[in-house]
């Protein structure tokens, strides 16, 4: 029986991908070790304590012990020099100089120091016999979906979607295009369509993959749950992986050789890595830029994973975002067929 | 019926032109030889007719397909009928031969199986490893291979054992061979004398983009006049043009041809023309430091047409 050429394409195209280790490591390992670690960097254990110090003077010892023994504080007697090297390098989040009035030396800035301007003076003010005219009482709270975590799991998938399917559609063009290949393929009676769509093919294939690694990953060890269906996220992701792929045959569709196209798609990729959210809220950029940031392609998937994701919102919802990334992919790759090399 | 056709052919890159005014006729079934030095436009002329490059003026029919019919469907019918090798493809290296023939093979309508082929090029053992892992000459062969597979009527082959020890060129000789036994029509480029003279019935002598001789190799080297080339080479490097006319007179010889280094007589008899040389020689004076003697080859016939040297023109 005669095999598929669309199948032998795809087949060739999945093969050339899994053999090479380091592009496993890249789409695969990389994710999943980038929110290992950022996921225990940042792990929710509230500002823990801070790390104030007491410059020498009269009374300096006092005041640590007093210091040091609320629990959310930290506190050293230092000599100046030590103070000041160790305010500037951010080990200590304020300094007490003891006298009178005792000063507060801290950056205003910093979130931290001033969590440790409002800790350091109730601590000394109750010390010093302060009283509360009113009671209160503290709730605590952990909302599902609010750690660090749940926001960074979709923004890698996001940025994992983009990565691969640039590279492993554009990467995979070029050599193609500087070996020859593609060349040698125009010889035979090979239908462009076909060539073209194997590309796609495989890019969903190993879609599957990427996503239950990430996505699993998330919930053995984190506990990141999906709170929308499982069918948005899938239908979300595979609007990703084509836009993508798009975009991919748009940065490939004129580049010579590999040096040339691994330039363009950094070109591409760096800003969205900056701008669109994945490891913070894009929400930190001036009023002025949010137009142009919502704009683009993965800060629209990021915007409609962290919706499905974490709030549960269905695909209906997310009209715009959705048509924001089909509109990159339509775009791109219907440029990229106009201009695209053949040999 | 013609394999190929074509007349005028003209291909210009900016101010190059890589062919100037090109015509050919290969019939069926024979082994045509594009013979020339690197830049003489062979490569050029073999991707316009593999339908790779398209021509500035004149006309081409391959198989008695027009150039017009070649777009769309009926470009695709015609390559189904043609098997390709490129000079400098390079097949994907993480894929085995199994694989890359088998990809080869999904493309055509027709195709042999994988078996077939990889017989055809005795690659049967090598079938499981990585292209990668393949020696150059088995590297040449899978791509003959991928050529083969679509059973084609016309096989073109560009300079197809450039780089390839004696043994390996045998070895594709070989496989070249077994094609042509079978009914195949085939179009090669080389740059080796010697591959021309082993497997075209008929060539083409290219330079600067045209065609400057044509015909059987025997008939080509026939037009020397004399089978033979002595060669030889003075010790004082002293030029042994000061007596040019006294060689040309020395009995037996055809031709004097004098370059920087070395003069080049043709000659129908060695064994008469070189005790006269060295009597020659000796009378002048002139000590020898080479003299060397060969059948004429079309390497031959190329020098006495272009005065260059086909390797380093």
């Amino acid at each position: 029986m005669r095999d598929h050429p669309l199948g032998q394409l795809t087949l060739a195209r999945m093969r050339e991908f899994y053999r090479e280790p380091e592009a496993i490591f890249w789409v695969f390992g990389f994710p999943i070790v980038l929110a290992f670690a950022l996921g225990i960097a940042f792990r929710n254990r509230g500002p823990g304590e801070l790390r104030v110090g007491v410059a020498r003077g009269p009374g300096d010892s006092s005041i640590a012990a007093v210091l040091d023994h609320s629990p959310a504080l930290a506190a050293r007697v230092l000599d100046p020099a030590e103070a000041r090297a160790a305010l500037r390098a951010g080990r200590i989040a304020l300094l007490v100089a003891p006298g009178e009035p005792v000063v507060y030396r801290y950056d205003s800035t910093r979130t931290e120091s001033r969590l440790a301007r409002l800790e350091v003076d109730e601590v000394l003010q109750r010390a010093r016999g302060r009283t509360d005219p009113a009671a209160v009482r503290d709730e605590r709270v952990t909302e599902p979906g609010s750690r660090y975590i749940d926001f960074l799991i979709p923004g890698l998938l996001g940025m994992n979607l983009m990565g691969s399917g640039l590279w492993g559609v554009g990467f995979a063009v070029v050599q193609a295009r500087s070996k020859k290949l593609l060349k040698r393929l125009m010889a035979t009676p090979m239908r462009r369509s076909d060539y073209l769509l194997s590309f796609i093919l495989s890019r969903l294939v190993f879609l599957v993959v990427e996503i239950a690694a990430l996505v699993g990953f998330g919930w053995v060890m984190f506990r990141v749950g999906i709170r929308g269906s499982v069918t948005a996220l899938a239908l979300v992701t595979v609007l990703g992986a084509l836009s993508f792929a798009g975009l991919g045959m748009l940065v490939a569709s004129r580049a010579r050789t590999v040096e040339a196209v691994s330039g363009l798609m950094n070109l591409v990729m760096l800003p969205m890595w900056i701008l669109s959210g994945t490891f913070f809220s894009y929400a930190r950029f001036p009023d002025a830029m949010q137009p142009f940031v919502r704009a683009l392609p993965l800060t629209a998937l990021n915007d409609s994973l962290r919706a499905v994701m974490i709030d549960g919102v269905s695909l209906a919802a997310l009209g715009v975002p959705l048509a924001i990334v089909a509109a990159w992919g339509l775009a791109s790759f219907s440029v990229a067929l106009r201009i695209f090399r053949w040999r | 019926m013609l394999g190929i056709r074509c007349a005028g052919l003209v291909k210009r890159y900016g101010d190059v032109v890589a062919v100037a005014g090109l015509d050919l006729a290969v019939e069926l079934g024979e082994c045509f030889g594009l013979l020339g030095p690197n830049g003489a436009g062979k490569t050029t002329t073999i991707e316009i007719l593999e339908g790779l490059t398209s021509p500035d003026a004149g006309e081409v029919e391959v198989l008695s397909v027009p150039w017009a019919d070649r777009e769309g469907a009926g470009g695709r019918a015609l390559q189904e009928r043609l098997g390709i090798q490129l000079q400098e493809t390079q097949l994907a290296d993480k894929l085995t031969v199994e694989e890359t023939v088998r990809l080869f093979a999904s493309l055509y309508r027709r195709s042999h199986s994988v078996d077939e082929v990889l017989r055809l090029v005795d690659l049967e053992d090598k079938r499981r490893s990585w292209v990668s892992k393949l020696s150059g000459g088995q590297k040449q062969r899978l791509s003959v291979a991928c050529a083969l597979v679509s059973q084609p009527e016309l096989l073109f082959l560009d300079e197809p054992t450039t780089g390839l020890d004696p043994h390996s060129r045998r070895e594709l000789w070989e496989v070249i061979g077994r094609f042509r036994k079978a009914g195949g029509t085939v179009l090669l480029t080389t740059h080796y004398m010697e591959e021309a003279e082993r497997l075209c019935d008929r060539v083409a002598i290219m330079d600067h983009g045209r065609v400057i001789a044509l015909g059987s190799p025997p008939s080509l080297v026939a037009t020397l006049g004399a089978e033979h080339v002595v060669e030889f080479a003075l010790a004082d490097g002293a030029a042994a043009g000061l007596f040019t006319a006294d060689l040309a007179a020395l009995p037996g010889v055809r031709a004097v041809r004098t370059g920087p280094e070395r003069t080049a007589l043709t000659v129908t008899e060695v064994h008469r023309t070189v005790p006269a040389l060295l009597a020659l020689l000796e009378r002048r004076g002139a000590a020898l430091s080479l003299l060397t003697t060969h059948h004429a080859t079309l390497e031959d016939v190329f020098v006495s047409l272009t005065g260059r040297q086909l390797r380093d023109a």
